[in-house]
């Protein structure tokens, strides 16, 4: 495994009090009566998370709840930060079903508690890293994509992996506006999905993940920027093409398939060089790969970066 | 001019700054502060320079020709709303390094936009005095102050620009300059034909 294990801040300085305690009473709720067993089976996974599994850097500090969960980009819940957390009441993720399709050697819908059931969850503080040049630092909870592509047995074929978001304009308000082609899609190549870092995330700060955040499935990729990771997923579809993806179809020469986090290519309209950290008022510096470039980098060895940016 | 009239646009035109000083206080500007204050004066800037374009045309539908003695006002505010939307750029995204704006400006056309259109509104705000006008000459003052024609529209591309994919909010802004600047063609043709009556105006006024 790549991922290395920088040593341990003290607790303390990863999980502000209040949410120490409020991660504890959900733990505690889980634990009352028969009715919280549905409850925990809608929560897949979020009891194992005593086993966390860190990845932080010195100086990250967690952004504070309240950032991460009404400052989002989600456009199918409307194009400003705070749109999805005021929109996002309307999306029901229980029942919720995935659909696996394409190269792969059993094609099956699958309701999302059996999907995801099998997998411990982990709890992965990650940097977050938007293209429009703001980033957070993220507990992520959830287990690494690898592991359920493995379930799904890809066939050899399979080059690619397409995640397609749920098209409900009644659900999803901002779909009914033309600002993007519905429904969302993302895709990564095959090594990527398959890469240790790679996340399928559904909790964030020892929570179920909130609504606004891409409830009840979402990939989370640290090293590219945010639009990569899908959210809210319907539907996962194995291929040998490179899939066209939401972003890259609606402006080709801003938005890459790769969309690697990168300070060396700036969008055209913008710089990527520094990033605004929620939180802070100036600027940092933006890192190659957001930070992960060693245990990514290898994964473009010989590309020009430039071109598939 | 009704006595209330100009507190009131003062009042409203001041109402976006108290309120960022406010929220500044409060520590209620949201989770990216630098942000929120891009968006407040920014958008602030665009509404004064339309409210500032928006008097003669108003004038020649209404005849209250009281309304040009609001638009040094209003026109000071739209200059006073851009520097400070300049100044968070300038201190917060570029911790006020002369090298860096620099480069940003020559190298994204979304900053070199914003950045003319605030040095077109320098000369505009520092001629505003009747002393200026006085010493301008009307003709010359006013020919100076057609700059508006370019800064507007230099605004709207900025805005254009800034904005990743919903360009909802630079459209209508585009429209209402499009209205406005179009107004002035209205009626600007018609006064070719002999007889026309020149509007009484104490001050220049384009």
């Amino acid at each position: 495994m790549l991922i290395r294990r920088p040593p341990e801040p003290p607790a303390r300085e990863i999980t502000d009090e209040q949410l120490f305690w409020n991660r504890r009473r959900f733990l505690g709720a889980l634990g009352q009566g028969v009715g919280t067993l549905a409850l925990a089976a809608a929560t897949p996974g979020i009891a194992a998370c005593a086993t966390d599994e860190k990845l932080v850097q010195g100086d990250d500090k967690l952004t504070p709840w309240e950032d991460v969960t009404g400052y989002n980009n989600f456009y199918e819940f409307g194009t400003g930060k705070g749109d999805p957390k005021a929109n996002a009441g309307s999306l029901r993720t229980r029942p919720w079903t995935v659909a696996v399709e394409g190269e792969v050697a059993k094609p099956a819908t699958y309701a999302i508690d059996d999907l995801v059931r099998p997998f411990p969850a982990v709890e992965r503080i990650y940097r977050h890293r938007c293209v429009e040049g703001w980033s957070m630092v993220v507990p992520w909870m959830g287990f690494p994509l690898g592991d359920l592509v493995r379930r799904l047995e890809p066939t050899s074929k399979a080059k690619f992996v397409e995640f397609t978001t749920l098209h409900d304009p009644v659900q999803m308000p901002g779909q009914r506006s033309g600002v993007l082609d519905w429904p969302y899609v993302e895709a990564l190549r095959l090594d990527e999905a398959m890469h240790p870092l790679t996340l399928v995330v559904t909790g964030v700060y020892g929570r179920p993940l909130p609504n606004q955040n891409g409830a009840p499935l979402r990939i989370v990729i640290p090293w590219k920027y945010g639009f990569k990771g899908g959210k809210s997923i319907v539907r996962i579809r194995f291929t040998e093409r490179q899939p066209a993806t939401t972003w890259n179809v609606a402006a080709p020469d801003e938005y890459g398939f790769y969309a690697n986090v990168n300070p060396e290519v700036d969008h055209p309209r913008w710089s990527q060089a520094r990033e605004r950290r929620v939180g802070e008022l100036f600027r940092r510096k933006t890192l190659p790969f957001n930070g992960y470039a060693a245990e990514v980098a290898s994964l473009y060895a010989g590309m020009d970066l430039r071109v598939h940016y | 001019m009704p006595p209330a009239v100009k507190p009131a646009v003062f009042a409203a035109a001041i109402a976006p700054f108290g309120w960022l000083l406010y929220a500044a206080f409060f520590g209620d500007l949201g989770t990216d502060p630098v942000e929120t204050i891009a968006q407040v004066t920014g958008t602030s800037a665009l509404v004064c320079l339309a409210a500032t374009l928006s008097i003669t045309p108003l004038r020649r539908l209404t005849g209250w020709n009281w309304l040009i003695r609001l638009r040094r006002m209003v026109g000071l505010f739209a200059f006073f709303y851009a520097l400070l939307h300049a100044l968070d750029f300038f201190v917060f995204d570029h911790s006020l390094s002369v090298a860096s704006i620099l480069e940003d400006v020559i190298e994204h056309p979304w900053v070199l936009f914003g950045f003319t259109a605030l040095l077109l509104l320098v000369p505009l705000a520092v001629t505003s005095t009747n002393g200026w006008v006085r010493r301008l000459g009307g003709r010359r003052w006013q020919r100076l102050h057609r700059l508006i024609y370019l800064i507007a529209p230099l605004a709207t591309a900025h805005y254009f620009l800034a904005v990743k994919r919903d360009v909802t909010w630079p459209t209508v802004f585009a429209l209402i300059f499009g209205v406005l600047l179009m107004a002035r063609l209205a009626y600007r043709v018609p006064s070719r034909a002999p007889g026309r009556r020149p509007l009484p105006s104490a001050e220049a006024e384009s």
